[in-house]
């Protein structure tokens, strides 16, 4: 059993989902809440045990079928894929818990769906091979389509072909990727890929560089990178929020890719090759904290201005991986869960502050105000004094480190500025939203309305990620130094070809 | 040979690409399905093409790359099951928002000819 730890936080998703379709849990959907409820915690505790095993025997390799790498398909757990594990299926307790309030019901496969998508979210994070890595994001996104749609009108309609269309063309531009890496390497291992890009001779190493930078369109896509993010606003926006909450984590698995991509297989060592994407993702980060920054300013409603500070932390942390050093790596992985849990607090606070104020909804103006200002106000000032990156949460932390991790890149004196804009911006937006929405009263609230109070599942849900922000800065010790060897580790070339190659310790 | 299967896969792709382009759901949904076969026919030559080897170990000296046949196989299930996805999706789009536009409205030239 204890072997096969490493796959649990694979299959056990997959598990749930089959169970949560099977006769008692689809006809009842008492059954099918706690059920899937119970399961979540399951998956989110063999990840759990997953991550402190990797913490006292180092990393894990995992050859699906007893077939060794470079020729079979290797799970590898090292610490920053299991903390990435341990943070989707944390979300997914909660996404599960906070949908029991009455989310679910809109449609029959609402539970099996998150558990398929939990189940892709984390294959990407766990591969070690290009191609599965190319099949989990597949499962991850038909998941995702569906959970789009659910529960949806016309506006949510077009978004999700939109959506659909833009993934269908980037797993067509994967593929072709995949293929002509696989033309000149023979090998799609990420390891073995490492190993072999610094030999290529000749015409293969423009191939490989092609291959190479096809992979950053296909991540920039799934990361909402600018100019592929236009996608982003209008689909989270219309999508359920708590269905929003949860897709936090799949633009975090287009930045995870391009992290394991171009540390790794066109890192230091890669020769000729090494750092191809570098240029670009620097330039386009920024680009894209800026796009997102005036995003944040121009948003009418608070689930646009979530979706607006998702576009901004994929843009920090895509700077991040460009500068390539292990201080900036650290940095990211800790913004990278912070990031996270305050845009899901965000997204689950917008829909319930957009259900006690009646018609208008979560809209930026004067309105109605909730039936429980002090809950939803509290809870608001948290996640945003945590989003702006104020002291004391985790926002803070983070943005001093990111920012020290920057001091000695190339173009500091362009990122600097323009992050600390955009923190400006970000302030701005934030407050002028809470303002807006708590003090700016205006009409009553009808009865019906006015009665509507927070559910205790979603009050559950809502204060697990509340509490995450403050909790990350009271353990931001050793959450930093978790963070740190994260990044040593993922830097750290000799180690991961020596024990990916040979499957394990 | 190559000359014939590279501009095969390229004709493919610019139709695809092509129709991609167009406003209208249906030829979406037909640029997609032949960018799909496009890049299946793509990953099928990256173990590049051969004649007359072993597809069977055992059988013969020299044997054809079974690697890239698993992907293409990966691929072509994986493609079907999208373009049953995004055609349900067209459909659904074109109940909803009242005509098959991508953006779900008309462009100004079809309203014109509707007046």
């Amino acid at each position: 059993m204890i072997q096969h730890l490493t796959s649990l936080p694979v299959l056990l998703p997959m598990l749930a989902a089959v169970i949560l379709l099977m006769p008692p849990c689809g006809k009842s959907i008492v059954i099918r809440r706690t059920a899937s409820v119970v399961l979540s915690v399951i998956t989110f505790l063999a990840s759990l045990a997953l991550l402190l095993k990797v913490q006292v025997d180092g990393t894990q390799i995992y050859a699906i079928g007893d077939w060794s790498a470079p020729f079979g398909i290797v799970l590898v757990a090292d610490p920053l894929s299991t903390l990435l594990a341990c943070l989707t299926a944390l979300l997914g307790i909660v996404c599960v818990l906070y949908a029991t309030a009455g989310d679910d019901e809109k449609g029959r496969f609402f539970h099996p769906l998150v558990h398929f998508l939990i189940l892709g979210v984390n294959g990407a994070f766990l591969t070690g091979d290009a191609f599965n890595l190319f099949v989990f994001f597949e499962v991850l996104l038909i998941s995702s389509y569906s959970l789009l749609m659910h529960g949806g009108d016309k506006n949510n309609t077009r978004a999700s072909l939109h959506y659909v269309i833009m993934n269908l063309v980037g797993s067509a531009v994967f593929l072709i990727a995949l293929g002509v890496l696989y033309g000149v390497l023979g090998t799609l291992n990420m390891a073995d890929m490492a190993q072999k890009v610094a030999l290529l001779q000749g015409d293969d190493v423009y191939l490989a560089k092609i291959g190479g930078l096809l992979l950053l369109v296909v991540f920039a896509l799934k990361g909402a990178l600018l100019p592929l993010h236009l996608w982003l606003p209008n689909t989270y926006a219309t999508a359920m929020p708590i269905v929003a909450a949860l897709f936090a984590i799949m633009t975090k698995v287009g930045v995870y890719s391009m992290m394991r991509v171009y540390t790794l297989i066109f890192g230091d060592e890669a020769g000729e090759l090494s750092h191809i994407a570098q240029s670009w993702l620097w330039w386009l980060a920024l680009a894209t904290i800026a796009m997102g920054t005036v995003g944040i300013i121009a948003s009418k409603d608070l689930r646009k201005l979530a979706a607006n500070l998702v576009i901004v932390s994929v843009g920090t942390l895509v700077a991040l991986v460009a500068v390539q050093s292990v201080e900036a790596s650290s940095a990211a992985i800790y913004y990278l869960v912070h990031s996270t849990l305050v845009t899901a607090a965000l997204f689950i606070l917008a829909d319930l502050i957009g259900r006690q104020r009646g018609e208008i909804a979560d809209r930026i103006t004067a309105g109605p105000g909730v039936s429980q200002p002090r809950l939803l106000g509290i809870c608001f000032l948290i996640a945003g004094i945590a989003v702006i990156g104020m002291p004391p949460l985790s926002g803070f932390i983070g943005k001093v480190w990111l920012l020290k991790a920057t001091l000695n890149a190339e173009y500091t004196f362009v990122f600097w500025p323009l992050y600390l804009l955009a923190s400006l911006a970000i302030l701005i937006g934030v407050s002028k939203a809470g303002s807006t929405v708590f003090w700016h009263h205006q009409g009553k609230v009808t009865e019906s309305v006015g009665q509507e109070r927070v559910h205790p599942a979603q009050l559950v849900a809502l204060i697990i990620l509340i509490s995450a922000s403050p909790l990350m800065s009271i353990f931001a010790g050793p959450l930093s130094e978790y963070a740190i060897g994260a990044a040593t580790q993922l830097h750290d070339f000799n180690y991961n070809i020596k024990v990916i190659l040979s499957g394990g310790q | 040979m190559e000359i014939l299967y590279a501009s095969c896969v390229g004709l493919l792709v610019s139709c695809g690409v092509f129709l991609i382009l167009r406003s209208r759901t249906f030829p979406v949904v037909l640029g997609l399905t032949m960018l799909s076969y496009a890049v299946n026919l793509f990953l099928f030559s990256s173990g590049r093409l051969s004649l007359n080897k072993a597809a069977v170990l055992g059988t013969g000296t020299e044997y054809a790359d079974p690697l890239p046949q698993a992907f293409v196989l990966t691929a072509i299930v994986i493609g079907f099951a999208m373009t049953a996805f995004v055609v349900i999706l067209a459909i659904r789009g074109r109940a909803d928002l009242g005509n098959d536009h991508v953006d779900g409205e008309l462009s100004d030239k079809d309203n014109k000819a509707k007046v």
